[in-house]
């Protein structure tokens, strides 16, 4: 492959537009290492000296050591946190099982109805959290009982996800050569066999990028988590805003919160950019 | 059961889970939505309790000058902010659509902004707008200029708004458009070239009539997105000051939690489904008659 020769011009822009990218996540890394104090002093400079403190305050209780400059160990955010990792990583990998199986069957089978499922699981990825609030609150609270528990942000978190990970898990299971799956028959496999065995391991980047793009929705969301969780059940994004509401901000600390918060999806972003851009061109190309 | 129904039998079985939970958690809600618009509804009460009140809530809200000062903010943050993501993000697939090294670290960190929940990104930019401590007030402070008021300003928090919206989501248009730029045929580009093109005529006439499907569906789906924001401008401002940037999403999710009207938040939603359906519908159409013509001058 040849390369195109880059002029200086050419490069500044790359530097200017990957600081504009990245400038403001750098600027809440380097803000969640100083004191609180630091941040609000009138004569800050570049130069200080980091600090892991607002780390120690906000995660005290599941530190395997009481750090010395607390005077009470604030458990809201480790707890959330857990909370946080139980919901995402359930409703990732329900969502994910569900989703396959549908996608699968939509296909590779040709039977009645199909036309209107695709049409619908389309009509069905747009509906904003925002429109599910009202009737999730009074559905989940008055006739599932279910308000104030994970599995109740899990059972919705599911159902938002499900329409577009099975869009996008139909457009690499079309990819699966039908021979290989006739092969399998021939040798007597059943069509669970046939799933499992033949075709989700060869849609495996499919599936990366459909559990990232799950886990992201499920970690990052705010709206349904805030109306669905009580004080034991919050996960860390409705924290971070109840503290946001605070009259006396600690920056030092929220941005450390917010940084925690962000660490999961940055290192799939790392890992795996490939797949998650394959997985937005193919959700909005092949539309 | 024997081999044949239990083949028969297949598609429905892998599909049953999802159309369980689908009908359970997403099309149960919106039609039991759309009953609670015609009731007088309060958190604390069974829907069960709540009172039939017809077309009042939707009759009230369009008389409502809140309403519709959200309304318009909605549409104006819409339109400024997918038009602005449009013009930088087709104007830089252009400008880095070459083979050089390290594009893939670039997209990889052009993604990050996308991928960081949209609570984080309101929290960083509040930092930034911070009417002392801010990066953008401080380096006004020291470049001798006077202070700007990033989020207590009506005019300045809607602009405020739409730049962190435009730093989050440029990306996305961004990196569709490179790979649709990419995609082109190159035989194309060279007849272009052949026969004197500029570069500026290439794009204008060559790559942008190519590339106008796909911009137009990224175009769309960036636009249903975009009436979908709620957690930047909720961390950003609440709406505020005034109703300067209280977005449609906000309004619901106030009039339910603050206002303790759900009824009226139900009408709302009712709403902007039928906005977004219909860009949705619209989408699906488009993208129905591509596939048709190519198909046809494939013929």
């Amino acid at each position: 492959m040849t390369r195109d020769k880059t002029s200086p011009t050419f490069f500044v822009l790359l530097v200017i537009l990957v600081l504009m990218s990245t400038g403001p996540i750098m600027l809440m890394l380097v803000t969640s290492l100083r004191l609180n104090v630091d941040i609000m002093s009138e004569t800050s400079s570049l130069l200080f000296l980091p600090t892991l403190r607002n780390y120690e305050t906000v995660l005290c209780n599941v530190l395997w050591y009481t750090p010395e400059h607390l005077s009470r160990c604030d458990k809201t955010f480790g707890r959330a946190l857990g909370n946080s990792l139980v919901v995402s990583i359930t409703a990732t990998a329900l969502t994910l099982v569900i989703g396959c199986m549908a996608a699968y069957a939509l296909v590779r089978f040709r039977f009645f109805g199909r036309d209107v499922v695709s049409f619908s699981t389309l009509i069905l990825r747009m509906i904003p959290p925002a429109v599910l609030l009202v009737p999730v609150f009074g559905i989940w609270t008055y006739q599932f009982g279910l308000d104030g528990t994970l599995s109740g942000v899990v059972l919705v978190y599911v159902a938002m996800n499900l329409p577009f990970v099975i869009w996008i898990l139909q457009s690499f299971i079309r990819q699966v050569p039908l021979q290989l799956e006739e092969a399998a028959r021939i040798d007597g496999a059943g069509p669970f066999a046939i799933f499992f065995l033949v075709v989700l391991p060869l849609i495996r980047p499919g599936l990366a990028a459909a559990a990232i793009f799950t886990f992201r929705i499920a970690w990052n969301e705010f709206l349904l988590g805030n109306a669905l969780t009580d004080r034991s059940t919050r996960t860390v994004p409705v924290t971070i805003v109840n503290r946001l509401t605070e009259y006396d901000i600690d920056w030092g600390v929220i941005m450390a919160t917010g940084m925690l918060l962000a660490v999961p999806p940055i290192i799939f972003t790392l890992l795996a950019s490939r797949q998650i851009i394959t997985g937005m061109t193919a959700g909005a190309v092949k539309g | 059961m024997n081999a044949s129904t239990l083949n028969r039998a297949t598609p429905y079985l892998f599909l049953l889970p999802a159309a369980l939970i689908l009908c359970v958690a997403l099309i149960y809600p919106v039609g039991y939505m759309v009953w609670a618009s015609f009731l007088n509804w309060n958190p604390s009460q069974r829907i069960g309790d709540a009172e039939f009140v017809g077309l009042a809530n939707y009759v009230r809200l369009f008389s409502d000058a809140q309403f519709h000062e959200s309304f318009a903010v909605t549409l104006a943050f819409a339109a400024t902010v997918v038009s602005i993501e449009l013009v930088l993000g087709v104007g830089l697939a252009m400008l880095l659509d070459r083979n050089i090294r390290g594009m893939s670290v670039l997209r990889t960190l052009f993604i990050l902004p996308m991928m960081i929940a949209p609570i984080v990104v309101g929290l960083m930019w509040r930092y930034m707008y911070h009417p002392t401590v801010g990066i953008f007030n401080r380096t006004l402070k020291a470049a001798g200029l006077d202070p700007v008021p990033w989020l207590s300003d009506p005019g300045w928090a809607f602009v405020s708004v739409v730049i962190a919206d435009v730093w989050q989501w440029t990306p996305f248009i961004f990196i569709l458009s490179l790979a649709a730029l990419q995609s082109l045929p190159s035989s194309t580009m060279e007849a272009a070239r052949v026969d004197g093109a500029t570069p500026w005529q290439t794009i204008l006439h060559v790559k942008l009539p190519l590339m106008m499907p796909v911009l137009i569906v990224t175009a769309l789906l960036r636009l249903i997105d975009a009436f979908k924001v709620l957690e930047v401008i909720l961390v950003l401002t609440n709406g505020g000051p005034g109703l300067s940037t209280e977005i449609l999403a906000l309004r619901i999710s106030r009039t339910a939690s603050e206002f303790r009207e759900l009824g009226a938040a139900a009408a709302m939603s009712n709403l902007l489904l039928v906005l977004l359906m219909a860009l949705t519908a619209i989408m699906f159409v488009y993208s129905k008659i591509t596939e048709l013509r190519n198909r046809r001058q494939a013929a």
